[in-house]
């Protein structure tokens, strides 16, 4: 895999947050305490435990007991990143073949195979908990379950790529950093593995927007209207403040999730401040500013009205980024059959 | 649409993999992915678990195949940190029209 | 341009209009897993195509660089293969491009990794390692695909049949060929080139095709029309802003 290099220096505040990871990575305790066995014992003994071992910051497992609400917030969650990783090589994808140069195209494709990549790990955290992967593609096709709302935007111009890879990779590492200490094992460690990979993600969107900012007149509008276009959704993509959030108390109980919406959103802002600065394109909110005060920057809410209607499937794009999904998996079937019908064939001669 | 019959004849069993980075190390468990057959599986594995690093050892096995212990077991070369795939056992499905979930 | 520029081209022709085919498979793979493994194979023949249309720019010396070359010649200054260019049909049509076109590559930089040209030893060397991961990709499917189900087994034969034709163009030296100091005589890969993709053509149940056809003329910049939708495509962002950098 040869590029030329970032040009842009690292965007500043990304040192901090892959310390964090690799703290997460160190700090997971090989732990004494592990739930107990359900044989023989009550439900209250058994969640005593469950929540202890949580509490002391320590691992659940995939075979051990845990209750059926936990459960349902782990596939919910991890279901929707994975789908979230996979329709969103769409707006990427989206510009793969018109990439100006082919040092950017190589970097573009290497990101949406990342994603894919991505995808993969995460569903495959959501099998061990006993979930078929082709459920979830067909829950995701019937739109009972969701991916990140950003998603359903369009990317009109090469500068919305790198727009939305320095705004939503960076909105991503800081919801995702802290999913490195979730309490469930598996996705814990899909998330290391992610975070890793997604701070390259991110210095790719920030390195193409510098290229843009520093080059002509087209090419510096062209940037401030990608960011123009792609801050609300970014925004937006923390989900509703955690007053209206109906998933966020038992996650954050369970260490599903480590902080609230609110949390990850004024996190996200005080980030992108001096980023943006520092390539030289506008964040567009008038509101926005520093408060000594309180320490962080003051800013607009998103419109949480268009998050709702765009969660509910009113979006720009989600009724294609669906289709074209489900179209990609119908598609696909025969090839799968194949394959499937090949390995019945040779059974009784291959090993396995 | 893709038909349910369909569905159920084009399924990729699940297989675990076990990658070994470096001479000298062990092999970890590095996650799961679907493909149809062995060979197929260990394609796979390279592109999504060691990026074709060279030099590498993968190990596919059928998560079918891995026979796993209770996880309450004290054993002394039993490490409790170690990535355990084991699976529920059957798959269940996610249940219809039972929205975010 | 010199025979030595034009024949690093065409290689590197072959290898970015592959690249450009395969890249729109990227999120509409049959299966994610493939989704990977496509995006992988495309990125190593970008990668190829980078390096040999950086080295075709330096031997040319009038400093065009590799964007320069891909991004600034027209439809009629491309060498690549018509094999290369060809719509990517369904999911066998493309397997069956791949397996041909690999093969053929794999060959071609073995043999090339032995010139007494370092740069273009170096870059042969280490495409042909890749295009032995992307020949076992392509036959692993091939054998599926003939060998899978009906439907399966009449796709792959159709495709076969569709783009055997093709495949002669690989084969046929030109003054490129004879002149360029480095060149591989590309009429000497032949018969290991049939050796091995029937051997795969058989294991997967299907039938080789008979010779006949032989669409030619991608060497020379004649190529098919669907080729002028593949490089409009590619050329036209960077065309519209000229000069500038991304």
């Amino acid at each position: 895999m040869r590029y030329r290099g970032f040009e842009a220096p690292e965007p500043p505040g990304s040192a901090e947050l892959l310390d964090e990871v690799r703290a997460a990575e160190a700090g997971a305790r090989a732990g004494d305490r592990a739930p107990l066995e359900p044989r023989g014992r009550s439900e209250e003994e058994l969640l005593a435990r469950f929540e202890e071992v949580v509490d002391a910051d320590e691992k659940i497992e995939p075979r051990d007991w845990m209750p059926a609400d936990y459960r349902r917030a782990l596939v919910r969650q991890m279901s929707q990143h994975a789908h979230s990783e996979v329709v969103g090589m769409q707006p990427e994808g989206n510009w793969l073949t018109r990439a100006p140069s082919l040092a950017r195209k190589s970097i573009l494709l290497a990101k949406v195979q990342d994603e894919a990549g991505h995808g993969l790990y995460l569903y495959s955290a959501v099998e061990t908990l006993g979930v078929d992967r082709e459920s979830l593609f067909r829950a995701l096709h019937e739109g009972r379950q969701k991916y990140l709302s950003f998603i359903n935007y369009p990317t009109p111009t090469w500068a919305d790529v790198g727009a939305l890879a320095w705004l939503t990779d960076g909105a991503a590492i800081v919801n995702q950093v802290p999913l490195c200490r979730s309490s469930y094992g598996p996705y814990a460690r899909a998330m290391v593995r992610v975070c890793k990979e997604e701070s390259f993600h991110h210095r790719q969107g920030f390195d193409a927007l510098w290229a843009l900012t520093r080059g002509s007149a087209a090419q510096r509008r062209m940037a401030q209207e990608a960011v123009d276009r792609w801050w609300g959704p970014a925004l937006a993509m923390f989900g509703p403040p955690h007053a209206q959030s109906t998933h966020s108390e038992r996650s954050m109980r369970w260490r599903i999730k480590r902080h609230t919406n609110d949390e990850l959103r004024q996190r996200f802002v005080d980030v992108c401040v001096p980023q943006a600065e520092a390539l030289g394109v506008t964040l567009p909110d008038p509101a926005l500013r520093w408060n000594a005060e309180r320490g962080h920057h003051d800013f607009t809410p998103p419109d949480f009205e268009e998050l709702r209607r765009v969660v509910a499937g009113d979006g720009p794009c989600n009724r294609q980024r669906v289709a074209h999904r489900r179209r990609a998996h119908e598609d696909g079937a025969w090839v799968r059959e194949a394959a499937a019908a090949y390995a019945a064939k040779h059974r009784e001669e291959a090993r396995w | 649409m893709v038909s349910e019959e369909s569905q159920e004849r084009s399924q990729w069993p699940l297989w675990e993999v076990f990658v070994r980075a470096k001479r000298g190390l062990g092999h970890l468990h590095a996650g799961s992915l679907h493909a149809a057959d062995a060979r197929m599986a260990l394609l796979h594995a390279r592109d999504l678990y060691t990026r074709r690093g060279e030099g590498v050892s993968i190990w596919v096995v059928p998560s079918a195949a891995v026979v796993a212990s209770s996880p309450d077991e004290r054993d002394p070369f039993f490490d409790p940190a170690a990535d355990k795939a084991y699976r529920h056992p059957g798959f269940f499905e996610l249940p219809e029209g039972v929205r975010h979930l | 341009m010199n025979a030595d520029a034009r024949y690093a081209l065409r290689l590197g022709d072959d290898a970015l209009v592959a690249a450009q085919r395969l890249i729109q498979w990227c999120a509409r793979a049959p299966e994610l897993e493939e989704d990977v493994a496509l995006a992988n194979i495309a990125a190593d023949l970008l990668g190829q195509a980078r390096a040999l249309l950086a080295l075709a720019g330096e031997e040319e010396g009038a400093g065009r660089d590799e964007d320069d070359l891909a991004y600034l010649r027209e439809e009629s200054e491309f060498g690549n293969a018509l094999l290369v260019e060809l719509d990517n049909g369904d999911f066998a049509v493309s397997t069956a491009k791949a397996l041909f076109f690999s093969v053929y590559q794999n060959l071609l930089y073995r043999a090339l990794s032995a010139v007494a040209h370092p740069v273009l030893a170096g870059i042969a060397a280490k495409a042909a390692k890749e295009t032995a991961y992307h020949v076992e990709h392509a036959a692993l499917w091939a054998v599926r695909l003939g060998d899978g189900t009906d439907e399966s087994h009449r796709r792959m034969q159709a495709a076969v049949d569709e783009v055997w034709p093709y495949t002669h163009e690989l084969f046929a030296p030109d003054e490129v060929t004879r002149a360029a100091a480095f060149a591989v005589d590309p009429a000497g890969l032949r018969p290991d080139w049939a050796r091995r993709v029937e051997a795969v053509l058989v294991e997967a149940t299907l039938r080789r095709p008979e010779d006949g056809w032989a669409p030619s003329g991608g060497r020379a910049g004649a190529h098919t029309e669907a080729f002028g939708y593949l490089v409009g495509e590619m050329q036209v962002l960077h065309r519209a802003h000229p000069g500038v950098r991304w």
